[in-house]
């Protein structure tokens, strides 16, 4: 019980010092944007992870969770409806299982690459119609709202982003908390027999087809939930909401926090925000940073980052690390830095470079102004690079020797 | 008759250089087991290279050296990362190709920049073929009917009536069986795979000058070619064709018609729920008839028009 009741116990803990810790407004709302990401993230794996089902679409459940979510709060500022602020993602959240009644019928009679690819057709059909009906989805410009409405009840008015983000701190763990509970019911144990081996599962007498279409409702159910808090802490939604664009981002900062464990989407979707909205405002290379790094992550630790966490929690208790392991790693590190310090310079240089008059000031580092058209700088990186590369060579050798 | 034959032609070349892009997909589908998100990438890629030569050495070179180059980079993609990922099995090995089309968007953007380039059709091949009663049809049309017609029939003499063909066939279904006989098959899906890029390369060179060479050119073709190869049945070159040139037809015609339910005859009162929908006009639901397509395809016949497997 103390087993299980700890990490918990811990994450409602971080959840609730994190604003103390980071006061700051930007802060702020950088936490609040990553509560609703690593709720996405999180039901995604219930997708990708618990039940193999690689969705290119997983945007489409949040995004329309997040109209309907919208929706019903304009209906509550006109006084057509008395309903409380914090339960509206709840009807994000029904807004989107209905989605997955729906589409999910479709794309879960297909298990596999077809399922992949089914959903990739639906996203763009479904982007494409909510263009198509700037009536009810506001065309390009969305639609916006205010989460402001009515009096305050019990002093939570939800106008201080502060509130908000206990709003979406709350939700993300009961949330996640419904989502692991889920995993050890029949249901969750029979998904993941059907991710493993369909034709076994159909053979004790479970339709594989029907275990993936009540997953997916599931999943869109927390999909929704999530897209209703997006909408109350941005108070607009637009039809990239819906887009593949964003289902591509989900799917990226799941797989590069890891599918194969709970945590996995929670560190994805802390990782990913800090790339997307905290990276991007102070470099413009921020995706392509994005994609090396995800490809990186395929290729070296396809585990993603909770495997690469858990590995090193696995080495620290069994007490294999000494103090040449210490030095080892250190000395992986020096290596690495010069090989990223290089790469980071001659990407930003290029940026620079490429942009040319567009870009709004030079480059500059810590006082010091690069010239991206001078020789020394691009040196520069390429002497980082090559010396950090051979370096990792010469730890590669030493470790084989040893 | 004018409208209809005009139309007729255009949808035939789009048909045509969407074949040009799903039948290197569908090969490298069929090779893989998994689809090659980043094919499109390698379409804008080509457009991008003959730009560049282009301004260089001419449009004519570039139509021969662009999809070779693009072709060789796909190969070294396959050599020194598909085949490290491919031991990790099926997903990861999908979602690099996916990551990939990222960086390939990126280093685009990155070289080229993020407006359009002006990437023009050359001055020899400016100008009317014919004329259908009052409607031009323009030279270049013609030839990128031409290149993509006999790109196919050389695509189809080689699989089908050269020793190398029945190779790539054999190692496609039977790879095991392939190697035993001695040929070294990891060589073959890289020949496979560099091809298939250089076919969407070339797809890309005549494709890129006709409509526009910009950034968002891979994303925009990038579905549509998914639904091709899945509505066609997975690992099928006749259903892609067959595809290819329904899917091209259809867009075609629908974005020049400009008809809707409401003028059709259809009436409902101005301010009820149903009123938007009778106001689209076909062409502006043109962009979702694939997508639909597709939907529909797969509740009625889930394995494709010609597949012989389902996914």
């Amino acid at each position: 019980m103390k087993r299980l009741l700890l990490p918990w116990l811990g994450f409602a803990l971080v959840l609730l010092a994190a604003p103390l810790v980071f006061p700051q407004s930007a802060a702020l709302s950088l936490l609040s944007q990553m509560g609703t990401m690593v709720l996405l993230c999180l039901s995604y794996n219930m997708l990708l992870g618990e039940g193999g089902m690689l969705s290119f679409g997983h945007a489409v459940y949040s995004g329309l969770g997040a109209f309907g979510a919208i929706h019903l709060m304009n209906r509550m500022a006109e006084g057509a409806l008395a309903f409380p602020m914090t339960l509206v993602p709840l009807a994000g959240g029904l807004t989107g299982a209905l989605c997955g009644v729906l589409l999910g019928y479709l794309t879960t009679r297909r298990a596999g690459t077809t399922f992949a690819m089914i959903t990739l057709g639906l996203v763009e059909l479904v982007s494409a119609c909510v263009l198509m009906f700037p009536e009810v989805f506001g065309g390009e410009g969305g639609i916006s709202g205010n989460r402001v409405i009515g009096e305050p009840v019990l002093g939570i008015s939800y106008g201080p982003q502060i509130q908000v983000y206990y709003l979406i701190a709350g939700w993300l763990l009961v949330c996640a908390i419904a989502i692991w509970a889920l995993r050890a019911t029949p249901l969750g144990r029979i998904l993941n027999a059907v991710r493993d081996n369909p034709e076994r599962a159909a053979f004790i007498g479970y339709d594989p087809q029907r275990v993936r279409y009540l997953a997916l409702i599931l999943s869109a159910f927390f999909a929704g939930v999530s897209g209703g808090l997006s909408a109350i802490n941005f108070e607009i939604v637009s039809a990239e909401y819906v887009g593949a664009l964003r289902s591509g981002a989900i799917l990226l900062f799941t797989f590069i926090g890891g599918s194969a464990y709970f945590y996995g989407p929670i560190v994805g979707g802390v990782v990913g925000v800090l790339f997307s909205s905290w990276l991007s405002a102070y470099t413009q290379a921020w995706q392509f940073y994005l994609g090396a790094f995800f490809i990186l992550i395929v290729m070296t630790a396809p585990g993603g980052l909770a495997s690469l966490i858990d590995q090193g929690w696995r080495i620290l208790r069994s007490g294999a690390f000494d103090t040449r392991m210490a030095v080892r790693a250190i000395a992986w590190l020096a290596a690495a830095l010069p090989v990223l310090a290089g790469l980071v310079l001659a990407t930003e240089m290029a940026y620079q470079a490429s942009l040319g008059s567009l870009a709004e000031a030079p480059l500059r580092w810590w006082g010091w102004t690069v010239d991206v058209h001078a020789p020394l700088p691009w040196m520069t990186a390429l002497l980082l690079m090559s010396g950090g590369v051979a370096a990792l060579w010469c730890w590669r050798g030493q470790g084989g020797r040893s | 008759m004018e409208f209809a034959l005009i139309t007729f032609l255009n949808g035939l070349g789009y048909g045509f250089l969407l074949f040009l892009l799903s039948s290197g997909l569908t090969l490298i589908y069929s090779m893989m087991g998994v689809p090659n998100f980043a094919h499109a990438s390698f379409y804008m890629l080509g457009a991008y290279v003959a730009y560049a030569i282009a301004g260089v050495l001419g449009f004519w070179p570039a139509l021969l050296i662009a999809p070779l180059v693009v072709g060789v980079a796909g190969a070294l993609v396959e050599h020194y990362g598909l085949r490290i990922v491919h031991r990790y099995g099926h997903v990861p090995e999908l979602l690099f190709t996916f990551g990939l089309s990222y960086l390939v968007v990126e280093l685009v953007q990155l070289v080229w920049g993020r407006a359009p380039v002006p990437y023009r059709i050359p001055p020899a091949l400016d100008g009317t073929l014919f004329t259908l009663y009052t409607t031009a049809f323009p030279v270049y049309r013609g030839f990128m009917l031409l290149v993509a017609a006999l790109m196919l029939l050389a695509l189809w003499l080689l699989l089908r009536h050269t020793r190398i063909g029945l190779v790539i066939q054999a190692a496609l279904t039977h790879p095991q069986m392939v190697e035993a006989l001695g040929h070294n098959v990891p060589r073959v899906f890289m020949l496979v795979f560099g091809g298939g890029c250089a076919l969407a390369a070339l797809a890309g060179v005549i494709g890129g000058n006709a409509f526009v060479t910009e950034p968002g050119m891979a994303a925009a073709v990038g579905s549509i070619i998914f639904v091709v190869v899945v509505v066609g049945g997975l690992g099928s070159l006749a259903g892609a064709f067959i595809t290819s040139l329904l899917i091209g037809m259809m867009q075609t015609f629908a974005v020049a018609l400009d008809v809707s339910l409401a003028s059709l005859g259809l009436s409902v009162a101005p301010d009820s729920a149903l009123a938007p929908l009778l106001r689209l006009t076909l062409a502006q639901v043109a962009p979702v008839l694939p997508y639909l397509l597709l939907v529909v395809m797969l509740i009625v016949r889930p394995k494709g028009l010609m597949g012989q497997r389902e996914g």
